[in-house]
Order: C-alpha cells, then sequence, then structure tokens
C-alpha cells in the first residue's frame, strides 16, 4: 500500500516532465533491446551454423581433394596435373579401418547440360546411392541410383528441383534423355529431387555447396565416359587435371569414434601430405569450435550491450541529480514534515526504479519484434539492393534471429538493477541534504 | 481518531495542573562558517506549557528561526537542553528527530511550503503518509481538515490556483492533520496582507482555543498582540517575557463566541524558575 502510494507519486513527479522522463526512459530502452537483439541475432546465427555443419553429420568424416595451390611447372604447353585422393586410398581406407561403416566416393565435373534447345550450367556428381542419405536429399519423383545402376554402369541420372524445372518448364522429366554438352551420350532421367537448401562453407576446407545446379549419375557410369582426365584447352596450350575422386565421406560406426578414426585416416593417407592435395573434414570438430565461437560471440554482445544499458544508467543518474536539485525545496518540505532520510531515498529511487522499469519493459516489447523487423529489413534490401545483400556472406544473409529466453528476465533486471545503482546516488544526496538549508532553497 | 479541530476537548481546563510542553535550558545555537562561529542563540532558558500561544520576536538577525528551528526538531541545539515533555530532544538522531517532526509538530512556514505537483487534499495528506498512518479513512479526514479551514471547496486545486491566504489555510490544514502538540510558524503571516493575515491569526486563535499550543515568530507588533504570550529576542538573547496584557481583546474583537472567558493554562504557575533574570513577572492568568 505504501510502497504503491511511493511509486504512484513517483509516476506523477516524473510526468511534470514528459519529455525529460521519456528521454532517459529512451536510454534504458535501447540497452534493454540491444540485449536481445544482439543475443537473438547471435543465436540465429550460430545455431544456423551449427545446423549447417550438423548437416554435414557429426558422425561423417569427410575427405576431399585439393587441387595444389604450387603445381609443379610443366614448361610444355601440353600440361596434365594429377592429384587428389585415388581410388586406392578409397580401398586402403575401407579395408584397413574397422571403425569405418561406409564410404561414399564422390566425383564432381562442372558442365553444361542439355534437353533439347535448353541448356543449363550444371553440375555432374557421380556417386553412390548411400549419398543421397548423407547430404538428406529427398526424393521428389522417380528414385535416386540404385545400386543396380552403379553396378551396370546405366545411363542414368536424377536431377536437382531446379535443374529439372529450368531444362523441363512444360514437360515431365521421368524418361527424358539429357545430354553432356560435348558429349553424345545421352542420360536418362530416373528421378527427380526436392529442394534442399545450400550450406555454408565450413571451416576452410570445405566450401559452400550449392545443391540447385546437381545432376546425379552412377559413378562408375562418369568413369566409363568422361573418366579422371578433363582438359581445357585455353588459348592455344591444352590445361588439364587428371583427380580420381573429388571427395570420400565415411561414416563411422560410433560418435564416440570419430576422433579416432580421423587420426587414422590422417596416417592413412599420409602421403599426400608432401603435396598437401588432400584435407580431412571433422565436423564433429567443426562443431566443437562453433559452440566455443558461440559462447565468445555471446560475451562479446553482452558486453556491447552492457555498455549501452551503462550508458542508460548514467542518463538516469544525469537526470535524477538534476530532479534532486530541482526539487531541493521539497525535500526540505517533506523533511521538516515528518519524512526521515529513508523515506527521501526512497520517493526517488522510486523514480529511477519506474524510469528503467518501463525502459525495459519497452525494450522486451521491442525485443519481441527482432525477427519481425530483420525479415523485413532482409525483404525491403532484397527488393531495393539485391546486390548488397548479395556480397554478405551466406550465414549473415540467412539469419533468422532467435531470441535467447533467459535473455529477457536477465535484460529486464540488469535495466532495473541499473536503475537502482545509479539512482542511489542522488538518492542519498537528496537525503543528506540539510532541511532548513533545502527549506531556503529558491 | 486524530481530530484536532475545534471540537476537541480543552484538557487543561479539567484538572489543574498544567503539562510542560516544552523546555529550553541556556539553549545554545553555534554556526561554524569558514573558521568562524556566529553564536545565533546564547543560551535561551523559557517554557511552555501546553495550551500556550506564543510569540516571538525581535530584530532581524537575533535568533528567532534559529530557535524556531531548534523546537521544531529541524535541527539540533550546539548547546543547552530542550526537552518536549518528558523527553530530551537535544540528542537525538537523525531519524528520531524525523519521527517527533512526523507525530509531534505541525509547521507552518512564511512562504506556504505547499508541494507544487500534489493538489490541496494530497499536501495536507503527506505528514500522515509519513506517519505511516494513511488509511481508507485518511482522505476523508484530510477533507474534513480543509473544511475546517475553510477549503472545503478547493481540494483539487493545486497550489498554484490558490491566493496567498489560501495557501497558507491549506498549510495550516497540513500541519494539523497529524493532530501536533505543537503549531510552529515562522512569520505566517509575512506574506499575506492586512486582511488575509487578520483571518489566519483567527484561524490561530480558535486552534488555540481548542487547545493546541501554537509558538508564532513574527516582527510585526500587530500580529504579536493576537498572541497570549510575547519572548522577544536580540543578539541569541532573550530580551523579554511578558503575558500580553492586550490578549482577548485584540483576538476577541467582533467575535463573541471565542471571548471565553477561562484560560486553560496559567504559565506562571510553571515558569518561575526557568525564566531568566531579566525577564519580566510571569503573566497572571488574563482576563478583560
Ligand atoms: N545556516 C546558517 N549558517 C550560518 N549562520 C546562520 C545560519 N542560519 C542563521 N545564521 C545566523 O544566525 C543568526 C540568526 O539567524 P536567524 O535566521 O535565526 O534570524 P531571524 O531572527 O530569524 O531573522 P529574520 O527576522 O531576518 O528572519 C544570524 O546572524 C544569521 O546570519
Ligand atoms: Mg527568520
Amino acid at each position: 500500500m505504501l510502497i504503491l502510494r511511493t511509486f504512484v507519486l513517483g509516476i506523477k513527479s516524473l510526468l511534470l516532465h514528459p519529455m525529460r522522463s521519456a528521454l532517459t526512459v529512451l536510454g534504458i530502452f535501447i540497452g534493454v533491446a540491444s540485449v536481445i537483439w544482439l543475443l537473438a541475432i547471435g543465436e540465429g546465427i550460430s545455431q544456423e551454423a551449427q545446423r549447417q555443419i550438423e548437416g554435414l553429420g557429426a558422425d561423417n568424416i569427410i575427405v576431399r581433394s585439393i587441387k595444389p595451390l604450387n603445381p609443379p611447372a610443366g614448361g610444355s604447353n601440353s600440361f596434365i596435373l594429377a592429384y587428389g585422393l585415388l581410388r586406392s586410398d578409397y580401398d586402403k581406407l575401407i579395408s584397413t579401418i574397422p571403425t569405418i561403416k561406409s564410404a561414399i566416393p564422390i566425383r564432381e565435373i562442372r558442365r553444361e547440360i542439355r534437353f533439347r534447345d535448353r541448356v543449363v550450367d550444371g553440375r555432374l556428381v557421380g556417386s553412390v546411392p548411400e549419398y543421397a542419405e548423407v547430404t538428406q536429399l529427398q526424393v521428389d519423383r522417380g528414385h535416386f541410383i540404385t545400386d543396380a545402376e552403379v553396378k551396370l554402369q546405366d545411363p542414368h541420372c536424377v536431377l536437382s528441383k531446379e535443374v529439372a524445372e529450368k531444362l523441363f518448364p512444360f514437360e515431365d522429366p521421368i524418361g527424358r534423355r539429357i545430354y553432356i554438352l560435348d558429349h553424345l551420350d545421352y542420360y536418362q532421367v530416373v528421378g527427380v529431387l526436392k529442394h534442399r537448401d545450400a550450406t555454408a562453407a565450413v571451416g576452410g576446407s570445405l566450401s559452400a555447396q550449392d545443391f540447385s545446379k546437381d545432376v546425379y549419375v552412377p559413378i562408375s557410369t562418369m568413369r566409363r565416359r568422361i573418366g579422371d582426365t578433363i582438359v581445357v584447352r585455353r588459348s592455344g596450350s591444352r590445361e588439364g587435371q587428371t583427380v580420381e575422386l573429388d571427395q570420400i565421406t565415411l561414416r563411422i560406426n560410433s560418435i564416440a569414434n570419430v576422433m579416432k578414426t580421423a587420426r587414422l585416416v590422417k596416417t592413412s593417407l599420409s602421403h599426400h601430405d608432401e603435396t598437401g592435395d588432400t584435407a580431412v573434414v571433422i565436423p564433429k570438430e567443426l562443431l566443437d569450435q562453433a559452440r566455443n565461437t558461440r559462447l565468445m560471440f555471446m560475451v562479446f554482445m553482452g558486453v556491447i550491450a552492457g555498455i549501452s544499458l551503462l550508458v542508460g544508467g548514467i542518463g538516469i543518474m544525469n537526470i535524477m541529480l538534476a530532479t534532486v536539485t530541482e526539487r531541493t525545496r521539497e525535500i526540505g518540505i517533506r523533511r521538516a514534515i515528518g519524512a526521515n532520510r529513508a523515506d527521501i531515498v526512497r520517493q526517488f529511487l522510486a523514480e529511477t526504479i519506474v524510469l528503467s522499469g518501463v525502459g525495459g519493459f519497452i525494450g522486451i516489447a521491442a525485443g519481441y519484434l527482432c525477427k519481425p523487423s530483420v525479415l523485413l529489413l532482409r525483404y525491403v534490401l532484397e527488393s531495393y539492393a539485391p546486390q548488397m545483400i548479395a556480397n554478405l556472406p551466406d550465414v549473415v544473409r540467412n539469419v533468422v534471429p532467435i531470441i535467447v529466453p533467459v535473455s529477457i528476465p536477465l535484460a529486464f533486471g540488469i535495466a532495473v538493477v541499473i536503475g537502482v545503482l545509479f539512482g542511489l546516488y542522488p538518492a542519498y544526496r537528496a537525503a543528506q541534504m540539510d532541511p532548513i538549508e533545502a527549506l531556503r532553497h529558491e | 481518531m486524530n481530530n484536532p479541530g475545534f471540537a476537541a476537548s480543552d484538557s487543561n481546563s479539567g484538572n489543574g495542573s498544567t503539562n510542560v510542553a516544552l523546555k529550553l535550558e541556556d539553549l545554545q545555537k553555534d554556526y561554524f562558517l569558514k573558521g568562524e562561529t556566529v553564536h545565533a542563540l546564547n543560551g535561551v532558558t523559557f517554557e511552555v506549557p501546553e495550551g500556550d500561544f506564543l510569540s516571538i520576536m525581535g530584530p532581524s538577525g537575533s535568533g528567532k528561526s534559529t530557535l524556531l528551528n531548534l523546537v521544531g526538531c529541524l535541527d539540533r541545539p550546539t548547546g543547552g537542553k530542550l526537552y518536549m515533555g518528558p523527553d530530551d530532544v537535544s540528542q537525538m538522531s537523525d531519524n528520531q528527530l524525523s519521527q517527533i517532526r512526523a507525530t509531534r509538530i505541525g509547521f507552518v512556514f512564511q512562504s506556504f511550503n505547499l508541494i507544487p505537483q500534489l493538489t490541496l487534499v494530497e499536501n495536507i495528506e503527506v505528514p500522515l503518509y509519513y506517519q505511516g498512518k494513511l488509511s481508507r479513512t485518511s482522505r476523508k479526514h484530510c477533507e474534513e481538515m480543509a473544511d475546517l479551514v475553510g477549503l472545503g471547496d478547493r481540494l483539487n486545486h493545486r497550489p498554484a490556483q490558490l491566493s496567498g491566504g489560501q495557501q497558507q489555510r491549506a498549510a495550516i490544514a497540513r500541519s494539523l492533520v497529524n493532530d501536533p502538540f505543537f503549531v510552529l510558524a515562522d512569520e505566517p503571516t509575512g506574506n499575506l496582507d492586512t486582511k488575509t493575515t487578520e483571518e489566519i491569526l483567527h484561524l490561530f486563535g480558535d486552534l488555540n482555543k481548542a487547545g493546541k499550543t501554537i509558538v508564532m515568530v513574527t516582527h510585526e507588533d500587530e500580529v504579536a498582540a493576537f498572541t497570549r504570550r510575547v519572548i522577544r529576542l536580540r543578539d541569541g538573547l532573550m530580551e523579554f517575557d511578558r503575558k500580553n496584557d492586550s490578549f482577548g481583546s485584540a483576538y476577541g474583537h467582533g467575535r463573541a463566541d471565542l471571548t471565553a472567558p477561562d484560560q486553560p493554562t496559567s504559565p506562571a504557575a510553571t515558569s518561575p524558575a526557568a525564566t531568566s533574570p531579566d525577564s519580566p513577572a510571569p503573566p497572571a492568568a488574563e482576563e478583560p
């Protein structure tokens, strides 16, 4: 009851200077809202990164071929560079490391793909049936490559949703024959996939993967028809490269064995160390790193938000000191008619708590607007400045803020604590005034 | 509940003994200013019996306000003793003094000192708030107090919307709301014109008649003439302390109902021992 009166009184006093009070509230409001926003965006980014890493499979190990940065100089104008994973590496891995449940060989080549007069820029991916499972591809119609097709080196292919739509805007693709440019052989479409979101680049060794250009064929068919060596003619000279496998995805029998197996894999591939033409990517390791990064990010964001709250608190203190000076006479009157020091402290603290509390509440409301605001901002930017958006890193471009539940009470609590802390000194000053001096104050 | 209204029973008229409301013993107050000491009060001794109506006079700088502030527990003396009833308040802590101000003292100031952002009735309510006495009926009580000083129709006006006289009436209502032992007034009519001054003085007279002890600082003889007893200060010392012969006539003219013949107290009965040598004979029971 009395406390209520104190607060009502505080609100009344604050309403005497609505503009000043509103500006003070603004300081706290920005602090609270920024705590919630920064944490929400940080959480959104890190969860997105985590999701993408998890998409690689925490129980997988990925071994990739890397084109050496400084290939041995050839001299002749007809030079073919051979590098990367070999089929013998593949055989060695699956036969010597028992914790490897299965291994998926992958070969990827950029090619233009044609159906009648329609041509799209595509990526020919040669692999085995398990590839669909590991990369989380879902079949929309038809079927993915089967073991039988791999075995028989069938000229069959499976299209990504986007390629299918571009090549067959009007027709049903199933059963149609498509051609790879520069080759006479056709591939018959046996399946069309559902849309698959692109993955971001992970670490330095695994580049972003965009599934929208993919055309999947049995790896055996690809080997027979295209072979390992690809030659590019460029202004008279011939350049080429021989790669047996672009990637091997190893599936480990248990997540507990991942790190141990990774060490064995690295040892097993140590003959590549000299040329540095392979890399081992361990999603689990990346995941652990991402978690650490996330923690640091959160702390960093928290510090920034904390600083803005601090600034808000200083704003409160500033205003309250002015208020106390301005109301010296009122303080004298109240003291003369019975208020003790604690009463005066209480009165001014109530005002700062109201200021910071109101700022906190509005800040929380604004905090909840984080997601719609970010989505709206992205929509606006995509509509009016698409190239700017395109230049942003994937994780930033696709971020969906996720409000961290604890940030709401945390931000509000900090706001009120700051209100009290920074209000304490002005209130103390008010209470220490000599009543007689205060009464004499003009 | 508290009813300091005019109808309050006059406790002193019933029994013969008088209670000392206030006793000053060699009260001193020094101010220290940059190494210099100002002796504002140099040892003042007197008693105030319950129901007295006392005015303190003296030239500017003689220590009137200083004395009133000490009596009002707004400040502590640097020497001597100050008794309020049986309690020595000269050495009390700040909190204890606040408590005394809240419960036993009603202050009236020259410049009214209402809180500008509160309405009249809210202003009257403030002392109850600090006494922890706010209840469902306290608003009603405050409205009665406003009625008592003739402002029952201005309850929701703000101080700025009231005349000086009205503000001072509101301040008096506020000083009465906690049913104090004393009403202390420092030049309460200093900012008012003659007619309003008279109204306010009549209000004080009525209060005293109802049994309130009133101590009022003034430098106007016309104002002092309204009171029962006059103490005059000069340079922090008491110059004289005398009964006001004109009391009653000044106070009573034209107001037959207030010129009650018998007086609640006789300061003479209690003061001889305490009075300073230069004080004149203690006032006898006055009557027309
Ligand atoms: N806070 C203070 N610090 C220093 N000296 C003070 C203080 N208050 C009062 N004095 C001095 O004490 C003396 C008495 O002052 P006081 O205010 O009691 O006078 P007064 O009788 O009320 O005068 P007035 O009629 O002008 O109101 C004066 O000399 C004054 O200068
Ligand atoms: Mg004075």
